[in-house]
């Protein structure tokens, strides 16, 4: 029998490059969503878990909560905030789908957009490096216990970046566990963990949670 | 534990994020071997400098060879590096072609002097901005600026910028201090050492001591401002948001601050519409005044920071790290350090201050509550590890 493949944590370092494109309404916020690097996209969507504070009341996107909080236009910001950056697949489908949203709403307006009451929007990008957490697994226990200790930033490569950079779907955790473990259904509950769980920590304590079911399930 | 200048990275295991030490450590592995060095015009004094007092031997801990360099200039290039540094806040100021030209010479002069051979040199706001005029071909050069750029006085800021953009990248604290550029342009917010002078947990007996000396009582709710006695600051907006609390409320206000400078203080202001009042304590801290305003930051049941204009402002986390509900305005930095109505509350006038004080001092459960949030999200967004982890992302990201 060949020995499992290894998993290795990585962490990533962030670095968040401020953008020249802006926007002070909806139709300067669609103009911009055609021309910002994809990176961007992915940086108001997806990322933003990575430094937002998790309300449970709050949006999911940067797009969805400017429109909200700062042009006050709560229709577009409900569209906006149901489109899902985990479901598309990848990131220029999100912007296919921001820019249909936005082109739509604009469309049925029937009077200029309303302007930003406070802040503009400003287009970011996040420029991410990989780093060896030095944890790594081969056992479910092994990978439950490095999970547990690992610097959130894993979290966020393993699970959220992973869906786009591998182009599966689902993250790396659901993917070792399937395919070097061929646990498929343990792989498949870790797959079904909706990243809109909350923070990053609360998406460790659900990975956490199902991995100790399992390994107990296992013992017994 | 180590104290002052001997902590180590160990030692911030006990107030950092989990998993952040081991990773910053493998992180150091990654890039041991590239050198960095820091410049910028004094070693002493400001926030700036309490961060690079701590960021620059724990990255040499962690195998990044990292110096701190001070520019020097003559007598009169202190006065034009301080014309400067009011111009770029935003006040009118005449610069001179002169002035100019002693702001190039003295980045010559210092270049010269200067070991500035590294991977990546940071170059900390504008005194020293003027070094990159001598840069060669090797290293990264990255101008940081730690001040709201946004209402430049337009005739300096067109004269610097060419300047700036000889650099590969620039840093602001936030993305609405930034200035046009067309180099990259990243945000690094600052943040607070947990282990300092200013943060390290105190007993309550010291505490008592520190609020024995101040002389401020302990024997009712406190709400506390720290700033600098200036109408910016809005210390008489304070008085006056205490004044309507008062009638529903028995409180003390404490407004804490440096000395008064020549020019724009209204301390006077302050002490005249204290007048009287035994419950109003108007505080002029001493140099360095880091172990009081930890006591009294301690000793607050709500911190204030009311503003009218302000660059970061970190004196907010370093009271959420206290466990303390902020209200603030959203001048600055302020509102980006505050989640709204879970770590505390933004406000725009005195009655909206007034409002929340007593919202706050009618539902004690909420104090605990917010100011408990607010703890951990300064563990997680502001913690000097964050900004050893931002700057190491810096080194790795622009010389890769």
């Amino acid at each position: 029998m060949s020995p499992t493949e290894p998993f290795v944590f990585l962490g990533c370092l962030e670095l968040n490059e401020l953008l020249s494109q802006e926007a002070h309404d909806g139709r300067e916020l669609l103009e911009q969503l055609v021309r910002v690097p994809v990176e961007s996209i992915f940086c108001h969507t997806s990322a933003a878990l990575l430094r937002r504070p998790v309300l449970a009341e709050a949006y999911p996107n940067d797009f969805a909560l400017w429109v909200g909080t700062e042009v006050r236009d709560v229709r577009l910001a409900e569209r906006l905030a149901a489109v899902d950056a985990f479901e598309a697949g990848s990131m220029e489908r999100v912007r296919e789908e921001l820019i249909a949203t936005i082109s739509d709403h604009l469309q049925h307006l029937g009077t200029a957009p309303p302007r930003t009451h406070g802040k503009r929007f400003r287009f970011f990008q996040m420029h991410l490096v990989p780093v060896p957490t030095g944890h790594r697994a081969q056992t479910l226990p092994e990978f439950r216990d490095a999970l547990a200790d690992v610097d959130v930033s894993a979290i966020f490569y393993h699970t959220i970046e992973a869906r786009y950079r591998s182009g599966r779907g689902r993250g790396d955790f659901a993917e070792w566990v399937g395919s070097a473990l061929g646990l498929a259904d343990l792989a498949d509950r870790l797959a079904h963990i909706d990243p809109h769980a909350g923070s990053l920590e609360r998406i460790r304590d659900r990975h956490l949670s199902v991995l100790s079911d399992a390994i107990t399930g296992e013992a017994s | 534990m180590a104290q002052g200048s001997l902590l180590t990275l160990d030692d911030y295991r006990q107030v950092a994020p989990r998993g952040t030490i081991d990773f910053l450590m493998r992180i150091g592995e990654r890039l041991r071997g590239k050198r960095l060095v820091h410049v910028s015009a004094s070693r002493y004094g400001g926030a700036v400098v309490e961060v690079l007092n701590r960021v620059v031997p724990i990255l040499n801990d962690l195998g990044v060879e990292t110096t701190w360099e001070i520019t020097i200039g003559t007598a009169d290039f202190d006065q034009v590096s301080r014309a400067v540094d009011k111009a770029l806040a935003g006040t009118e100021q005449v610069i001179t072609e002169a002035m100019l030209a002693r702001l190039r010479e003295t980045g010559v002069d210092n270049a010269r002097r200067l070991r500035l051979d590294a991977d990546l040199v940071m170059v900390h706001d504008a005194a020293p901005v003027g070094l990159v005029e001598q840069r060669g071909a090797a290293g990264r050069w990255v101008w940081r600026s730690h001040h709201d750029l946004s209402s430049a006085q337009p005739q300096l800021w067109n004269a610097l910028r060419p300047m700036v953009q000889r650099y590969d990248a620039a840093v602001f604290s936030l993305a609405r201090f930034a200035a046009p550029l067309s180099i990259p342009r990243f945000i690094v917010y600052p943040s607070i050492d947990p282990l300092s002078e200013r943060n390290r947990e105190m007993t309550r007996a010291e505490q008592a001591a520190q609020l024995d000396r101040l002389r401020v009582p302990r024997d009712k709710p406190i709400v506390l401002q720290v700033g600098p006695f200036e109408r910016l600051h809005d210390p008489l907006g304070v008085i006056n948001a205490y004044r309507l609390v008062k009638k529903h409320h028995d409180i003390r206000l404490v407004l804490a601050g440096p000395p008064p400078s020549p020019g724009g203080d209204v301390l006077g202001d302050v002490q005249e519409a204290a007048g009287q009042d035994p419950d109003i304590a108007v505080i002029v801290l001493p140099p360095d005044p880091q172990t009081e305003l930890n006591a009294l930051e301690r000793a607050a049941t709500i911190a204030i920071q009311k503003p009218l204009k302000a660059d970061f402002t970190i004196e907010v986390a370093t009271a959420m790290w206290k466990g303390k509900p902020v209200i603030g305005t959203i001048a600055g930095g302020i509102p980006f350090q505050m989640v709204g109505n879970v770590t505390g509350y933004t406000v725009e006038t005195v009655e909206g201050a007034a409002f929340r004080i007593r919202q706050l001092l009618s539902n004690p459960e909420m104090i605990g509550r917010m100011g408990a949030a607010g703890r951990e999200h300064v563990r997680r967004n502001f913690l000097v590890t964050r900004h050893l982890s931002d700057y190491l992302a810096l080194l790795a990201h622009l010389t890769r």
